[in-house]
C-alpha cells in the first residue's frame, strides 16, 4: 500500500485532485454518494417532474415541463392539481390509509412472531446458531413468487388449512381464506420475516450476557430481566427489523395481487392501475412521490428519536 | 524469625476467625467440582471463609477461580460438592434468590438507565417503594462519592465511576456475600492504585464478606485479609498475604507471589541447629533445619531477592558467593541486581536504593552475594 501511495503517478493524483479541493477522504465517500444521486435522487426529481406534468397522448405520455408561450418567452408548465387529487379524492386516500393499516398489522405480527425466533437464535450454542440462521435466510434462495403462489395452495377452499381443519373437526364449512386481506397479511408476514429477524438476531447477540446475569443477581426474574433489560436494549433492533418490514410492505403489489380480494385496496395496486391501465404517469407519479414522504418522515422520526436516547451506539 | 513471632502473636483485638478452630465459618465450600464436558474448571476444593472476611481468590487466567465465584453466585451450578452459606445449602439456588450480589468485571451496568436507576434496580425487585430505594440508591452513592452523578448514564462517566457505580449496585442491598470478579482489573495502575484502598475502606465500613477473583497478585496482597491461591482448578495454598509471601509452601506459590531465586538440591546433612542443603548452582548451602526431610531427599531452597545481601568486602553470613553484576534496574526506592553467579546461573536480588549509597555497586563489578541461614525456605514440592 505504501508502495503504491508512494509511486509518481499516485502522488501526482493525489495533488491534482487537492488543487481541485478533492481529499482522499471525500473521494472514499464519493463513490456510495454517487450510487445515491444516480440511483435515488435523479429518479427522485424524474418522477417530481413527471407529477407535475398533465398526461396526454404522446411518448412520452406527459406534457413538457417548459414551453414557449405565444409571445415567443419560456414558460413552465407545472401544476399540483394531482396532489390536489390525492387530496381530496377518497380512492386514494383510503388506499394510502389501508395500505399502512395492513403494513402496521403485518409488521406487529411480524415482530411477535420474529422475536421470539430471533432471540432463540441468538442465544443458542455455536454450531446450532449457524444452522439456524441458514434455515431463516433459505427461503431465499427459491423464488419469491413460487414461494407466495405455494400460498395459494395453503389457504384455498380446498387448501391444506381447510382440509386440515375440516378433518380435525374443528371447523364444519370451510374458511374462506383466499383473496381477503387476511390472506395478504399471512403473505406479507412470511415474506418479511427474515427482515425483521436478521436485525433483532443482529442486535441480541451483541447484548453482553453479563447484563441478563447482573439483573438475576440483582434479584429479578427470568421474565422481569426480559422486560427491563433485554426488550428495552433490543428497541434498536426492534426498530431497524420493523422498518425492513414496514416500508416495503407499504407499497406491496405482488403479494396483494395474488392472494388479495377486490377489497384489498393497496397503494401498490392503485399505482400499477394509474401507470399501466390509465397511463395516467403524472398521476402515478404523484402517488409514488407522496408515499416516498409518508415513509420517509417516520425513519427519520425514529432515527432522531433513537439519537437522542443514546440508543444508537 | 522476627516475623514469625509477630504473626503468632495475638492483636489488640483479633479480628482473623480463621486462627479460631472453634469459629463457625459463615461460608463453607465443601467438595465443589465444576465440570464442563471432559474439562474439570474446579476440582473438588473445599474453604471455609469468615463473616467479614475480604478473601482473595487468586491465580491465572483458566484456574478456575471465576468459576468458582460463579457458582457462589449461581450462575454455575456444581457438578459435585455443595455450598453452605450462613449454614444453608445454596448449590441449587436459582441466582436471583440468593443473599448474594456480584460485582462484574465488565461491570454490566444497565446502559439504557441512568446511574440511579442501575444502583436501585436491585431495591426495586425486592419490592421496595420507589421513594425509599431513592433513598438507599442516594446514601450508597454519597458511599462510593458519586452522589452528584446519579442522573447521568452509564457512557458518560469514566472507567473508574463506572467502577464505583458498579460497586454501589452490588451494595445496595446489603448482601450476606459481595462477590467481585476483577473488581480492578479495567483500571489503570495509578486508579487502581488508590482504588484498593478505597475498596477495603467501604468493605469495613459495611462489614460486608467479600469474595475478590483476582490474577493480580500485589492487588491481593495489599486488600485481602486471606487468599486463596489456585491453579488447574484447585486450591494450592489458603493464608494470610504474609504466610503466603513469607511462608510459600510450593514452588508454584512461591514463583506466584512475588520474584523469587529457586535452587534445587539434596539435603546433605541435618543437626538440631542447621543443615546443609547441597545444590548444584551453588555448592554447600547452610540452613535453618526443617523437621520431616530425609538424607539425600530432593528439595528446594526459595530465596526472595529482598533477602540476599551485596557487598564488595567478603561478608561473614555462612553462605556466601562471588557473582557478576549484570545489570542493575533502577526503580526509585529500590534496586534490582541481575547476577551471574560463577556456575553460570542467574540470580535476582534486591535492595533499598539508600543502603547502597555508601558502597555502590555498579555493572560488571565482581562482588559477593550472601544470605542468612533463616532466609532460605526450604520447599519439598
Amino acid at each position: 500500500m505504501t508502495a503504491l501511495t508512494q509511486s509518481r503517478p499516485w502522488r501526482w493524483t493525489a495533488r491534482g485532485l487537492g488543487v481541485l479541493g478533492f481529499s482522499g477522504r471525500t473521494l472514499v465517500i464519493a463513490i456510495p454518494m454517487l450510487w445515491l444521486l444516480v440511483f435515488f435522487l435523479v429518479p427522485f426529481f424524474v418522477l417530481g417532474r413527471i407529477s407535475l406534468a398533465e398526461p396526454i397522448l404522446a411518448r412520452p405520455p406527459y406534457s413538457p415541463l417548459f414551453d414557449r408561450a405565444p409571445d415567443g418567452s419560456l414558460e413552465i408548465l407545472a401544476n399540483l392539481d394531482n396532489y390536489r387529487l390525492l387530496w381530496e379524492d377518497t380512492l386514494y386516500r383510503n388506499a394510502y390509509l389501508s395500505s399502512i393499516r395492513i403494513a402496521f398489522v403485518s409488521t406487529l405480527f411480524a415482530l411477535l412472531i420474529g422475536y421470539p425466533i430471533a432471540y432463540y437464535i441468538a442465544r443458542s450454542p455455536e454450531p446450532r446458531r449457524t444452522i439456524l440462521l441458514l434455515l431463516v435466510i433459505l427461503p431465499f434462495w427459491t423464488s419469491f413468487l413460487l414461494r407466495v403462489y405455494a400460498w395459494m395452495g395453503f389457504l384455498q377452499r380446498e387448501g391444506l388449512v381447510n382440509s386440515f381443519l375440516l378433518f380435525t373437526g374443528i371447523i364444519d364449512a370451510p374458511l374462506i381464506m383466499m383473496q381477503t386481506t387476511f390472506a395478504v397479511q399471512v403473505g406479507i408476514v412470511y415474506t418479511y420475516l427474515p427482515f425483521m429477524i436478521l436485525p433483532l438476531y443482529a442486535n441480541l447477540t451483541k447484548l453482553d450476557e453479563a447484563f441478563f446475569e447482573a439483573s438475576a443477581d440483582l434479584g429479578a426474574s427470568p421474565l422481569v430481566t426480559f422486560l427491563t433489560v433485554t426488550l428495552p436494549l433490543s428497541v434498536p433492533g426492534i426498530i431497524a427489523g420493523c422498518m425492513l418490514v414496514f416500508i416495503p410492505a407499504i407499497g406491496e403489489y405482488v403479494i396483494p395481487a395474488l392472494l388479495g380480494g377486490p377489497d384489498t385496496l393497496m397503494i401498490g395496486r392503485v399505482l400499477w392501475d394509474e401507470f399501466f391501465s390509465a397511463r395516467d404517469w403524472p398521476m402515478a407519479a404523484a402517488v409514488a412521490i407522496v408515499m416516498l414522504f409518508l415513509v420517509v418522515a417516520p425513519v427519520m422520526w425514529l432515527q432522531d428519536w433513537l439519537d437522542r436516547r443514546g440508543l444508537n451506539r | 524469625m522476627n516475623q514469625q513471632r509477630s504473626a503468632t502473636r495475638p492483636l489488640a483485638a483479633d479480628t482473623r476467625p480463621w486462627r479460631d478452630p472453634a469459629a463457625r465459618p459463615f461460608l463453607s465450600i465443601r467438595g465443589v467440582t465444576k465440570q464442563f464436558g471432559l474439562f474439570t474448571a474446579v476440582d473438588g476444593i473445599d474453604l471455609d471463609i469468615f463473616r467479614g472476611e475480604l478473601f482473595c481468590l487468586l491465580g491465572a487466567s483458566g484456574c478456575g477461580k471465576s468459576t468458582l465465584l460463579r457458582m457462589l453466585a449461581g450462575f454455575e451450578v456444581p457438578t459435585a460438592g455443595e455450598i453452605l452459606l450462613d449454614g444453608q445449602d445454596m448449590s441449587t439456588v436459582p441466582p436471583h434468590r440468593r443473599p448474594t450480589n456480584m460485582m462484574f468485571q465488565s461491570y454490566a451496568l444497565f446502559p439504557h438507565m441512568t446511574v440511579e436507576k442501575n444502583v436501585m434496580y436491585g431495591l426495586l425487585r425486592e419490592g421496595m417503594a420507589r421513594a425509599a430505594a431513592r433513598d438507599r440508591a442516594q446514601d450508597m452513592l454519597r458511599l462510593v462519592k458519586l452522589e452528584k452523578f446519579g442522573g447521568r448514564k452509564p457512557h458518560q462517566l469514566s472507567g473508574g465511576q463506572r467502577q464505583r457505580v458498579a460497586l454501589a449496585r452490588a451494595l445496595v442491598k446489603q448482601p450476606k456475600l459481595l462477590l467481585l470478579d476483577e473488581p480492578l482489573g479495567a483500571l489503570d495502575k495509578k486508579l487502581r492504585e488508590e482504588t484498593q484502598f478505597e475498596l477495603v475502606r467501604i468493605q469495613e465500613t459495611l462489614g460486608t464478606t467479600f469474595i475478590v477473583v483476582t490474577h493480580d497478585q500485589e492487588e491481593a496482597m495489599t486488600i485481602a485479609t486471606r487468599i486463596g491461591v489456585m491453579r488447574d482448578g484447585g486450591l494450592v495454598q489458603v493464608g494470610e498475604p504474609r504466610e503466603i509471601y513469607e511462608a510459600p509452601e510450593t514452588r508454584f506459590v512461591a514463583d506466584f507471589i512475588g520474584s523469587v531465586n529457586l535452587f534445587e538440591g539434596q539435603v546433605d546433612a541435618a543437626a538440631p541447629d542447621a543443615m546443609r542443603v547441597l545444590t548444584r548452582d551453588l555448592g554447600p548451602v547452610t540452613l535453618r533445619p526443617v523437621p520431616g526431610l530425609t538424607l539425600g531427599q530432593t528439595v528446594w531452597i526459595a530465596l526472595r531477592p529482598e533477602r540476599l545481601a551485596l557487598s564488595h568486602a567478603e561478608p561473614t553470613a555462612p553462605n556466601r558467593f562471588r557473582a557478576l553484576v549484570e545489570d542493575v534496574g533502577y526503580m526509585g526506592q529500590l534496586s534490582i541486581y541481575r547476577l551471574r553467579l560463577r556456575g553460570g546461573r542467574l540470580v535476582q536480588a534486591t535492595l533499598s536504593s539508600r543502603s547502597m549509597e555508601d558502597d555502590p555497586i555498579s555493572w560488571d563489578e565482581e562482588v559477593w552475594v550472601s544470605f542468612a541461614p533463616t532466609a532460605g525456605r526450604v520447599l519439598t514440592e
